[in-house]
């Protein structure tokens, strides 16, 4: 059964390593689901978080190619039940169609949302969650003149200790 | 740090980054290197000229020729084969190479020159991002910039290119960085923190293995090139005699094991022998031994050795469960693996097992081994040409083939007493290797006998290597097989595309003159009374020799699996 897998994927520093990381990925004609990077927490050490739609044995697949990688220290995968994780969600929107119904405000606080900035033609409306929430706001915005959106890859947090980080 | 004799202590120091790695391939003992130089690379091809007598360069006539010469010398010698190239076309005509040693695990080093770093990125001459365009096919690659990085930079690619499963590494280096200078000082690499070439074995999972492999009433051992690699071949033999296990060959694992070792039961794959291919589906225990299930040998997945318990042995966590199920997954150095299992495993004997893969060699023998190696009548045919080499070579010489008929032919045929006796591109397929790399092997054993098989296709691919055995005088012999057809090719035309013969026709030049043109001896022979003299004049040629043999053009390569079949629906005819 296909389900979403988070791969957490810790490696040196290097240039380019994403390439490789996510060829291992697109040779078997799969799609990336979303996709981030950032410092681990542990001096030097990179990490990297890919969210892809699977078969498990096919995650167990990938995950053993991309720690075979040379500068791939450590990849782990969870299923979303294992891990903590979130996405931020921006959406501008036009301030006069937004103000002209106060649902708007209601809007962002029933999804508890938060306006980051109030600009004259446009408002940037922020929401950290789910993808199923943030995409729901999305929804729920269109009518009101939704100029931009944008969402993040996922970042994730797994809940069973990775002994990594006792390691470094 | 040994090795750097003739000129002063480098320690103390200040070379240009070009110099430095002439240096960082005398302290990895990189004594023979093959290449062609270029406008981006040409700081380092002028510090070369000044080690001329620590480092010989061998010039190809393509970088293509390079890289499969240094993977020839590779997988004779087992060291790391090295290959230099410019920039923008030098480092894209690597390319096909450096997917052949990847597929196939040869420890490569491939240096290539790169515009200067500040013009990084600005589509200047010859500039090609080759550090993207080869990382799929790269066990590493680096991009050095700073002449300083240069001796650490080569030594973690050596390391990383010999270790574990071996495979190629790519390091390009900016032209400035090849002419700045620094302090040099060289320190071999012993590890790299994300690393783990060679993961420890599991003895638990050893006993495993042993406690099925006593129980087994039909064992079957599977062997690839990782015993090669691993430099286990007495291991692996003490292991096969200690339990009298019936073992079968991958393409690439021929010659780890002596072909005429009563054990020995032949090889597998597509076109590989009767026995093995048929009884992997009646075997009961299945050991596989550095080996990776390449859908060449085990044709259809869904009904491959489903009866069997399925114990694998691999340095290559990646490759456990990947194709093929299994019960049991040994990782780690098969040296230490099978040293072990040996001291678990029973004495042991199955000659009714072993009976079955006899019964199964008369029938192929009957069917379609004796016609091919003693035909009476009609066109010269692939095999019997083989078996003139064998009658004597006896087993002793390296065998080069390209891909093809001839490949799989001579492969099925020729006798092996010695590892390391079989080179061919196994995982990629690639014609146009045979040449290039049979004169990187006799280069790497110039002592033996080096004997290249080649199709009349395949020669054509990398036919201007020629040159360099004419200039570097290595006594290659070189056989074509001629049959005026990409036989392979054709031979799938004729079986499943109702012998529509498209694009598959070669109307051939006079190969024995092109050959005379490069002062190498040459002969053409077409007729059986003259082959088993064809053969002894060309192995007792002192120099490199060109025999070409005209054999059937619709001759074709049986057994067979055909693709999506399953490996015990393997034809005879
Ligand atoms: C570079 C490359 N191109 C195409 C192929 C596909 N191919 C496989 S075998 C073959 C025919 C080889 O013909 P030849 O070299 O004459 O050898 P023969 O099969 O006749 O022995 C071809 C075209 C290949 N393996 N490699």
């Amino acid at each position: 059964m296909k389900q979403n897998f988070t791969i957490s994927i810790f490696t040196e520093n290097s240039i380019g390593l994403l390439s490789r990381i996510t060829s291992v990925i697109t040779k078997r004609h799969l799609n990336i689901e979303s996709l981030n990077t950032s410092e681990s927490g542990i001096d030097g050490i990179h990490r990297f978080t890919i969210v892809v739609e699977a078969e498990e044995p096919l995650v167990v697949k990938l995950v053993k190619q991309i720690e075979k990688q040379v500068e791939v220290i450590q990849a782990i995968y969870h299923q979303d039940e294992e891990t903590v994780f979130q996405e931020i969600a921006l959406y501008k929107v036009s301030t006069e169609k937004a103000s002209e119904d106060n649902l708007v405000e209601k809007l962002i606080r029933d999804n508890n949302a938060r306006i980051l900035s109030m600009e004259q033609d446009f408002m940037i409306i922020e929401k950290t969650g789910h993808k199923e929430e943030t995409q729901e706001l999305l929804e729920f915005l269109r009518p009101y003149g939704l100029i931009e959106f944008v969402r993040s890859g996922r970042v994730s947090v797994m809940k069973p200790n990775n002994e990594l980080y006792n390691e470094y | 740090m040994e090795a750097i004799l003739t000129k002063p202590q480098a320690t103390q120091l200040k070379v240009s980054g070009a110099e430095a790695v002439i240096r960082s391939l005398i302290a990895e003992n990189a004594r023979l290197i093959f290449g062609y130089p270029g406008g981006a690379i040409m700081p380092v091809y002028d510090a070369l000229y000044h080690f001329q007598e620590d480092v010989r360069h061998v010039l190809t006539r393509h970088e293509q020729g390079a890289i499969h010469a240094a993977q020839g010398y590779a997988r004779v010698t087992g060291e790391v084969g090295v290959v230099m190239a410019t920039s923008g076309p030098g480092a894209t005509n690597l390319i096909t190479g450096i997917a052949d040693a990847m597929i196939d695990s040869t420890p490569l080093v491939c240096i290539t020159g790169q515009v200067g770093s500040h013009l990084l990125g600005t589509d200047a001459f010859q500039e090609t991002d080759i550090i993207s365009i080869s990382m799929p096919v790269t066990k590493w690659n680096h991009q050095v910039t700073k002449a300083e990085d240069l001796p650490a930079a080569l030594a973690k690619a050596f390391y990383i290119a010999r270790s574990g499963r071996p495979g190629p590494v790519l390091i390009d280096i900016t032209k400035d960085a090849q002419f700045a200078e620094f302090d040099f000082e060289y320190k071999k690499c012993q590890q790299v923190r994300s690393y783990k070439p060679v993961p420890k074995v599991a003895i638990d999972q050893v006993s495993k293995a042993a406690e099925l492999i006593n129980e087994a009433q039909r064992p079957l051992i599977l062997f690839g090139q990782g015993v090669i690699l691993g430099n286990a071949e007495e291991e692996f033999r003490a292991l096969v005699e200690k339990t009298g296990i019936p073992s079968a060959s991958t393409l690439l694992g021929l010659s780890a094991l002596a072909s005429e070792h009563p054990l020995n039961v032949g090889m597998l794959g597509m076109h590989g022998n009767y026995g093995p291919n048929k009884l992997t589906n009646e075997c009961d225990v299945l050991i596989a031994i550095g080996m990776r299930f390449d859908d060449r040998v085990t044709g259809n997945l869904d009904n491959y050795a489903k009866q069997a318990k399925v114990i694998h042995f691999d340095i290559d966590p990646s490759e456990i469960n990947k194709n093929v199920e299994v019960d049991v997954a040994v990782i780690g150095d098969c040296k230490e693996s099978l040293n072990e299992l040996a001291k678990l495993v029973n004495l042991n004997s199955h000659p009714n097992w072993l009976d079955k893969f006899r019964q199964h060699d008369a029938i192929e023998k009957e069917t379609v081994i004796s016609n091919e190696l003693n035909p009476s009548e009609g066109d010269i045919k692939m095999g019997e040409v083989i078996e003139q080499i064998n009658q004597i070579t006896d087993g002793d010489a390296v065998l080069v083939t390209d891909v093809g008929q001839h490949q799989m032919i001579a492969c099925r045929y020729m006798k092996f007493n010695k590892s390391k006796s079989n080179i061919t591109s196994g995982g990629l397929g690639t014609m146009g290797f045979c040449l290039p790399a049979a004169l990187g092997a006799k280069l790497g054993a110039p002592k033996r006998e080096v004997v290249a098989v080649i199709g009349d296709g395949g020669f054509q691919m990398t036919i201007q290597e020629l040159g360099t055995i004419f200039q570097t005088q290595a006594a290659v012999k070189v056989v074509v097989l001629n049959n005026s057809f990409l036989g392979m090719v054709r031979q799938w035309q004729q079986l499943f595309f109702d012998k529509r013969y498209s694009s598959t026709e070669l109307i051939n030049p006079d190969f024995i003159a092109i050959a005379k043109g490069y002062g190498i001896a040459a002969k053409s022979i077409d007729d059986r009374g003259d082959l088993q003299q064809a053969i002894h004049d060309m192995l007792a040629f002192e120099g490199s020799y060109l025999l070409e043999v005209k054999v059937g053009k619709e001759d074709n390569v049986f057994p067979m699996v055909p693709t999506g079949a399953s490996v015990s629906d393997i034809r005879l005819s």
